[in-house]
């Protein structure tokens, strides 16, 4: 008899989901959904409230990136005041971004995603965790907590806590930095950079043993998003979007975040709270596009800085074209916290970085305001409305895992029919399923807006609806 | 003070000890003075007393009901208990309605780590509400150029229209409804924006002592306020320096 298989709830993931797979009497996969389950609104919960509490308010959708949607939201209400921020507030506020990044990368790759490369997709699921990890492999284990710590302690350092500072404000930051935090931070540079270096040591050869689920980790065809600079680089808090096909086009540059809609559409399907974002050209479901370290990696001319660009050389041998495989978003994601660590001791040894005017002050003078900032797992769009007294109409988010929510339900398909004996469901089979979910490194809470850890439920359900097996962790 | 004017020197037993105290004084000045701690809301010094707020509530001995410190004056040989376990209970009682009436979300206030509600709350221990929360929906008032008014933070300690009223003179404010109604108003319920009697003084924003009144363009966290000028003010008025 036809069945369905849901993988719920999905474990080593930021938040709840769970995993649809549709199989016939021949157990032949005949479709895949990944639902987000969750549902928090804090578009509708922002409205009348005044523009000033955005960033804090915003920020409260995820602990794990809450810099990211500071960044985002602190920068639509610049727009709302239409001020320029002076330069070392937007520098010092990169500084944060980037050290968001490293420390959300750190978990992404050491804490959630380095079980399964390290013990094996096949590994028992009781060890294949972090702990796992620290009793096979304890320097990179402690490579990962260190290097996360690092992240961490530099968004305390700048904003007096780790989680949800409220250092990010309309219009730059509310204290300048000071030597002694200057001097602390650059000081952890190099450990960074050493702590990469031997990161990507050990996963350029296990990486060869992956080869099969390289092929089929949404490895298919699709549109990469993402900021650039005005020179083509990577870009993670400011300058314009830049779309790039399969082929490696460029089909659309130089958009202003403020136009995003032109370009964007979202829809909404029953079966997620997450909606599914498109390039609008294209349509939809054709405009499926990926964002997020990949297709930063892909659409940008370099990095920018030496490290992380003779880095990005390995990565584009990796194939012709753009990288195509989800599975490289974990390389990715090395590259780029290497590529942070550079600019941000960048940014702290320009004593720039120490110039106290920080913050413009300003009524609103907008009632429109887009910000688009690129958090760790992809281009995060802030866009609000207000009234003439400053109170926010309307807002709407458009987070990062909703634009690769099209492509991670396409990728969950490909693993499915390549791995999954729809008859007789196995554990390692599901687990790369999940592990597909995870290169991509989705914040569920993030997306719906909506808050918990993730853990995870395969279902497999017959075409009347029966559900014939349930696995769940 | 007796019939004639004069002050007298009573003394009082507080929390077993023997003070001494001035006729015109009121139990939470001298329990005050003498390093009692009592927690209060809406009395301010400088402002007028009006007993709203019942944090300041103590045991006098001889009488039945607990009485609010800050408006009760002291009497010879008068027996103070400050701190017991009753007043413990009551007092956090009375800070768990006060947070179950409104939407005190302290990490996304403007006042965080600045409000006298949040202090309190640390002081005496609260870490749950007992009582269901009511999540009133007000409308956030940011008509005047300067200020915002926002009711769902509000606890109607009345600071505001006092201060407005006896400080500044220009009786802006006042308290509509009754109950669970009721709200502070700009004029006859306009918007604050449109209120001419309103100097922009900025009075009542820094005798607040929540974040229901903060000034514009501040974050969550920024509204610092200033009440210390009081007292010197009232102290000058009459004085008439
Ligand atoms: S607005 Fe502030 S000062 Fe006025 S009554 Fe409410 S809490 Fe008290
Ligand atoms: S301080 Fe005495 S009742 Fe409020």
């Amino acid at each position: 008899m036809p069945k369905t298989i849901t993988i719920d709830p999905v474990t080593r993931i930021e938040g709840h989901a769970k995993i649809t797979i549709y199989v016939d009497d021949n157990g032949t996969i005949n479709d895949a959904q990944f639902h987000v389950t969750q549902l928090r609104g804090f578009e509708k919960l922002s409205e009348g409230r005044p523009f000033t509490e955005m960033p804090s308010l915003m920020a409260r959708i995820c602990g794990i990136c809450p810099v990211s949607h500071l960044m985002a939201s602190a920068k639509a209400c610049d727009n709302l005041m239409a001020v320029k921020v002076p330069v070392t507030g937007h520098n010092l506020r990169k500084v944060m971004n980037m050290a968001q990044i490293i420390q959300s990368h750190a978990l992404s790759f050491f804490h959630l995603s380095s079980p399964d490369l390290l013990l094996g997709m096949d590994a028992d699921p009781a060890i294949r965790n972090i702990l796992g990890v620290a009793a096979k492999r304890p320097e990179l284990a402690k490579d990962g907590i260190r290097l996360r710590q690092i992240g961490q302690q530099m968004i305390e350092l700048l904003g007096g806590k780790r989680i949800h500072p409220s250092w990010v404000v309309s219009g730059g930051v509310n204290a300048a930095l000071t030597a002694e935090h200057r001097a602390a931070m650059l000081k952890e540079m190099p450990e960074i950079k050493e702590i990469v270096r031997r990161a990507l040591n050990w996963y350029h050869p296990v990486v060869k043993h992956y080869q099969e689920e390289i092929a089929v980790f949404a490895n298919f065809p699709t549109l990469f998003m993402g900021l650039v600079n005005k020179n083509g680089e990577v870009e993670y808090y400011d300058g314009t979007l830049r779309f790039m096909d399969s082929a490696g086009n460029i089909v659309s540059d130089g958009i202003d975040p403020s136009e995003y809609d032109t370009w964007i559409g979202e829809k909404v399907e029953s079966y997620s709270y997450l909606k599914s974002v498109f390039y609008k050209p294209m349509g939809y479901p054709g405009g499926i596009y990926r964002v997020g370290p990949l297709a930063r990696l892909n659409i940008a001319s370099k990095c920018g800085t030496p490290l992380a660009d003779e880095e990005l050389a390995g990565f584009r041998s990796i194939q012709k074209g753009p990288v195509s495989s989800s599975f490289h978003y974990h390389y990715a994601r090395l590259i780029e916290i290497l590529n942070c660590a550079e600019r941000v001791e960048d940014i702290l040894k320009d004593d720039e970085c120490m110039n106290p005017h920080v913050r413009a002050i300003a009524n609103p003078n907008s009632f429109d305001g887009v910000g688009v900032s690129e958090a760790p797992r992809g281009t995060l769009i802030h866009h609000y409305r207000i009234d003439e007294n400053g109170l926010i109409k309307w807002a709407n988010l458009i987070i990062a895992t909703g634009h690769n929510n099209l492509a991670m339900n396409r990728g969950v398909l490909q693993v499915a029919r390549h791995y999954l004996d729809g008859l007789n469901p196995k554990e390692g089979m599901l687990n790369r399923i999940e592990a597909v979910i995870r290169t991509f490194d989705p914040c569920l809470s993030c997306s719906t807006h909506a808050a918990g850890q993730m853990p995870m439920q395969i279902e497999i359900q017959a075409p009347n609806g029966e559900i014939l097996k349930t696995i769940s962790r | 003070m007796t019939a004639n004017g004069q002050i007298k020197i009573f003394t009082l037993k507080i929390d077993g000890k023997d003070v001494s105290a001035r006729s015109d004084q009121t139990v939470l000045q001298v329990c005050r003075e003498n390093e009692y701690f009592i927690p209060t809301l809406c009395h301010l010094e400088g402002l007028s007393n009006i007993g709203a707020c019942r944090l300041c509530m103590v045991e006098v001995a001889g009488q039945r009901k607990l009485l609010p410190a800050c408006t009760t004056m002291v009497s010879e040989g008068m027996e103070v208990t400050t701190t017991n376990d009753k007043l413990a209970h009551y007092r956090k009682m009375t800070l768990e309605l006060i947070f179950s009436e409104r939407n005190h979300t302290c990490s996304v206030c403007v006042s965080n780590n600045h409000c006298e509600l949040q202090y309190l709350s640390q002081k005496l221990g609260i870490n749950h509400i007992r009582v269901p929360y009511r999540f009133p929906k007000f409308a956030v008032d940011a008509s005047h150029p300067y200020f915002i008014l926002d009711h769902n933070r509000c606890i109607l300690c009345t600071r505001c229209v006092r201060v407005c009223d006896e400080i500044e003179g220009a009786h802006v404010w006042d308290v509509s409804g009754r109950g669970i109604q009721a709200k502070v108003i700009t004029e006859l319920n306009q918007p604050w924006g449109s209120a001419d009697t309103c100097t922009q003084c900025g009075k009542c924003v820094n005798v607040c002592p929540v974040g229901a009144l903060s000034e514009k363009g501040r974050s969550v966290a920024e509204n610092t306020k200033r009440s210390g000028f009081l007292p010197y003010l009232t102290a000058r008025r009459k004085e008439k320096i």
